[in-house]
């Protein structure tokens, strides 16, 4: 009973994400999970293919800074990624956004598809054609054949 | 026919290859495309480092001016400094960002590099340089004189550069 009083009590205590150090403390757990999710899900701009969570440039800490900060004052996710992407572009996207320019990006895999299907649908329906009709004169033979056959058989 | 289609995946490969060839030629990875561009100077309230007097985004505004973000610790910008100095004596109105820096170490540099500032602000912090999507030192933006961002160049100012970049600016006059 003591040790579940002791269990309840560590999970009420406000908990640090443990990016950087466990540098950043949040009152709710979820926001620290939130917290963790975003720095993971955003670049660093400077370094290119770290998450600003992974990354030791300082453009990174300051980002990881003002996150924070707008978490603080309660932005909601989707407001912390606008902000950035403001200033730094949708390069700080790991996701880039459906638009007219990233159509090909996002249809692309979509259309490649398609034209595989089409083009094996193609090369089935070339296979698929029977065989051509015999002439009289063909078939005159493969009689000829069929009844030698049954002759031999007898 | 059927042999004509053994050679779609060399095709497809061939396109590909023409892709990734020029995309790859074409993407400079070291410099983004800034979302700021046709925006207003963002809002600030910032001490100049030469004589400690604050500054706001209203200051800008007037003329056309080059705003250059550097650093003492940034080994580009003391590379691109002695054009910044040519461009100053063509009469170019050059404002500086003194970016994540100290300012007694921005007035020794100043004092033995020459000025070709305006004048300097002050960012210890960075928090401009994060409103304007700065991310390395030097950075430079072309404003107009209502204050609006009109191009930005990323990496040291030379006469290259600023071939495409001076021509820009002289329409803006």
């Amino acid at each position: 009973m003591k040790h579940c009083l002791w269990l309840l009590c560590l999970i009420a205590l406000p908990s640090w994400s443990v990016i950087d150090g466990h540098k950043y403390l949040f009152q709710d757990p979820e926001d620290a999970a939130r917290f963790e999710q975003l720095a993971e899900d955003l670049r660093c701009p400077k370094c290119q293919n770290q998450n600003l969570a992974d990354s030791n440039a300082p453009v990174a800490a300051d980002l990881r800074d003002k996150v924070y900060e707008l978490m603080q004052e309660g932005k909601s996710d989707d407001e912390v990624v606008t902000y950035l992407v403001d200033r730094y572009g949708d390069f700080v996207r790991y996701k880039p956004p459906f638009r007219l320019d990233t159509l090909l990006l996002w249809g692309g895999p979509a259309l490649l598809l398609l034209s595989g299907i089409l083009l094996l649908a193609l090369l089935r329906r070339q296979q698929a054609q029977p065989v051509a009709e015999l002439s009289a004169e063909e078939r005159a033979r493969l009689e000829a054949l069929k009844s030698s056959l049954d002759e031999e058989n007898k | 026919m059927n042999r004509l289609l053994l050679f779609i995946p060399l095709v497809i490969f061939a396109l590909m290859g023409l892709v990734f060839w020029v995309g790859l030629g074409i993407e400079d990875k070291t410099s983004l495309p800034s979302p700021l561009i046709g925006k207003p100077f963002p809002e600030f309230e910032l001490g100049v480092v030469e004589d400690g007097r604050t500054l706001t985004t209203k200051d800008l505004q007037g003329q056309p001016a080059l705003v250059n973000v550097w650093a003492t610790w940034c080994p580009t910008c003391k590379a691109e400094h002695a054009f910044l100095n040519e461009l100053a004596e063509q009469g170019i109105r050059i404002i500086g960002i003194n970016y994540k820096d100290d300012v007694m170490k921005a007035r020794d540099w100043l004092k033995a590099y020459g000025n070709p500032y305006a004048y300097n602000l002050s960012d210890p912090q960075g928090k401009l340089g994060l409103e304007l999507g700065v991310y390395g030192a030097p950075e430079t933006f072309l404003i107009d004189s209502e204050g609006i961002i009109r191009g930005k160049h990323i990496g040291d100012l030379n006469p290259v550069v600023w071939e495409s970049l001076g021509k820009q600016f002289g329409e803006m006059q």
